[in-house]
């Protein structure tokens, strides 16, 4: 009997009960499924950290505040800042970033809101934020407290269209502003989106926006750009002594955290290492359920079948041959699993992607590996079934009813 | 030249029970080629016993079996599956064609599992017509077993014994299952067969049937009671 007969042989069987076909296949289909699933997280997650990287650069340096010690109020101010650009060697700069609710932007008779972040001269240096036209505010503007603002490219288009944004003035809240300069767009990093903002001088965010005298001079996020990977652990440990210093707390019990990009990379790697384990549990118990389901209905489909076994055997079918039959039947039921499981894992992959659930990233060998998957599954759980039908005694199994 | 058939001492023991049941009890046979042979004895004789023995379906628990001079004992698993296939024919009482095939598929079935001398698809095809045709069922090809009256069928089942060109043919009570007109019309079939040199044995309850046969052995526990020439058959030859 030639393999495609013995194809052909298989698929007779296989058709004759459909539903129980497709239901036995289910583990299959679940367990291919969470393997392209798995890898195509496992991708995202990397394809979001080198974007993360390649945007905010490797070599950055992040302080938050903690809640600070008892009786004191939570302590990372502007002045930290000013401190720390001018005391530490080793950096770019350093760039405070404080954010407010969003604020009405109104220009002629255009108007909408949009996120507003105060921030100091060196954002487009350290966020690696460059400008597109214009420039963005100095230090002297921050000192001066001038009533200037930088836009984000998509909120300059949205508020502009074709007219130069440069020197014209635009109210946000309840202050004029005026333009500065647009940013070049630079997309979404994370969550934040850098094209829909607007950047104004910290100190006038504290002035005008940010009114309330306990949050005065009160910074989120501080960030700072170390020149090179080099320089990169004596700025932190002299960042940590200088805001230990002028904090008056010790090292040991500090109120503040600095923490490298890689740290927090580390900790989201973390994150969807957790997801990646639990999804090759998934897979592998769902491929094993599958296999002992494939082999469950195999020995039902053998014992069925003893009396068709028996003729075949009497008419010359050698053990090879019915094996072959069975082990075929099992390797169709569970290739037919793989390749549904394959089309639920780019469907699923897609989904996850388009709803935001997750980023996912489909690999090409991804498939083949599942595929090969439910291949191996097939054998592996079809071969004993497959035996023991070769292994039939041709007078028993013809007395077989 | 060499018996068909030889049986030397066969015995096959059932250890059912507490006494070990002696299905074969010291069977000794010669069946010269070209003879047509009726196997009778009451139920429990032991005659499909040595029928599944002589179609290498079974194995003997003593004795020795020769077919053409070859010694069926030592042969491997793959020899007795060729000699099924190729050389000897087997028809059961009960048909035992497979249900979801047609008649030309389950005829086919034979030279699908033939290891050596394979042929085209479509000399395949023209053999199973051909087989199917010889027992007068070329129209009925396409049909399934159900769709089949059981001599039909029992001669869908001689189709597929012959496909191959066994010399041997065995038939377990092949009109066991069906009416006297059906009987006579298979009987018919094997005699014209045996005449074209297929060597048959056949076992059978009923002594109109048997006298088909050119030679009538009787069975009784398990041992030849009886062997001798069919002396209504010679002298419907001699008419
Ligand atoms: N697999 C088996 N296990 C145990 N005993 C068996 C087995 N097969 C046959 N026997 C016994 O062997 C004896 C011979 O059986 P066999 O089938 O050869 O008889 P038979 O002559 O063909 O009878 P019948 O005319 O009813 O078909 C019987 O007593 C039967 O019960
Ligand atoms: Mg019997």
């Amino acid at each position: 009997m030639t393999l495609i007969e013995a194809i052909g042989l298989a698929w007779e069987g296989l058709v004759l009960n459909k539903l129980r076909s497709f239901l036995t296949t289910l583990g299959v289909i679940i367990g291919v499924a969470a393997v392209i699933l798995m890898i195509a997280i496992s991708a995202g997650a990397e394809a979001a950290i080198a974007d993360q990287i390649n945007a905010l650069g490797a070599d950055l340096i992040i302080i938050t505040p903690t809640r600070g010690i008892p009786g004191r109020p939570p302590t990372l101010v502007y002045d930290d800042v000013l401190a720390l650009a001018q005391s530490v060697k080793g950096i770019k700069g350093v760039a405070a970033e404080q954010i407010v609710a969003d604020q009405l932007i109104k220009w002629g008779n255009v108007s909408f809101t949009a996120p507003t972040l105060g921030t100091t001269p060196d954002f487009p240096l350290v966020r690696e934020a460059p400008l597109g036209v214009g420039r963005f505010f100095t230090q002297a503007d921050l000192d001066r407290k001038s009533k200037v603002v930088v836009l984000g490219s998509k909120v300059a288009q949205d508020l502009f269209g074709d007219v130069s944004p440069v020197d014209q003035e635009i109210v946000l809240g309840t202050t004029r502003l005026t333009v500065l300069g647009v940013m070049a767009p630079k997309g979404k990093v994370a969550d934040t989106d850098y094209d829909d903002r607007v950047y104004i001088p910290l100190t006038v965010l504290y002035q005008r926006f940010l009114t309330n005298p306990m949050m005065n001079n009160r910074l989120r996020t501080v960030f700072v750009q170390a020149t090179s990977r080099e320089t990169l652990d004596s700025a932190l440990g002299q960042i940590k002594s200088i805001l230990a210093q002028r904090h008056g707390v010790t090292l040991g019990n500090p109120d503040f955290i600095v923490q490298t990009q890689e740290d927090i990379i580390k900790t989201q790697q973390a994150t969807t290492e957790t997801f990646r384990t639990l999804l090759a549990w998934v897979a592998a118990v769902s491929l094993l359920v599958g296999g002992i389901g494939i082999m469950n209905i195999m020995l039902v489909s053998v014992t069925e079948r003893t009396r068709e076994i028996g003729v075949r055997v009497s008419i010359g079918a050698r053990p090879q041959d019915v094996r072959r039959q069975f082990l075929l039947e099992a390797l169709m039921l569970s290739l037919f699993g793989g390749l549904v499981g394959v089309l639920a894992g780019i469907g699923g992959a897609w989904l996850f992607d388009e709803t935001g659930a997750m980023r996912t990233v489909l690999i090409p060998w991804s498939l083949g590996l599942a595929f090969a998957a439910s291949a191996v599954v097939g054998i592996f759980f079809g071969y004993f079934p497959a035996t023991k039908a070769a292994n039939l005694d041709p007078i028993e199994a013809l007395r077989h009813e | 030249m060499d018996p068909i058939i030889r049986v030397e001492q066969l015995v096959k023991i059932y250890d059912t029970g507490e006494v070990p049941l002696r299905a074969l009890d010291g069977v000794s046979l010669d069946i010269a080629r070209g003879e047509f042979v009726a196997i009778m004895g009451h139920s429990g004789s032991g005659k499909s016993t040595l029928m599944n023995v002589l179609g290498a379906l079974d194995r003997p628990t003593e004795g020795c079996y020769l077919l053409e001079g070859e010694d069926v004992g030592e042969m491997e698993v793959e020899e007795l599956a060729d000699l099924r296939n190729r050389r000897i024919g087997f028809i059961f009482q009960s048909f035992n064609l497979l249900p979801r095939l047609t008649a030309l598929q389950n005829v086919m079935l034979p030279i699908r599992y033939r290891v050596e001398n394979r042929i085209s698809a479509e000399a395949r095809e023209d053999a199973c017509i051909a087989a199917l045709e010889s027992v007068g069922l070329g129209e009925r090809a396409h049909h399934r077993p159900n769709q089949l009256s059981g001599g039909q069928q029992q001669r869908v089942a001689i189709a597929r014994a012959l496909v191959n060109h066994p010399s041997l043919l065995l038939a377990d009570e092949p009109t066991g299952n069906l009416d006297s007109k059906s009987s006579e019309e298979i009987m018919g079939i094997l005699e014209s067969l045996n005449r074209q040199g297929v060597t048959i044995v056949m076992v059978t309850h009923e002594s109109d049937i048997a006298n088909h046969a050119g030679r009538i052995i009787h069975m009784k526990d398990g041992k030849i009671f009886s062997d001798g020439h069919n002396g209504k058959k010679r002298k419907e030859i001699a008419v």
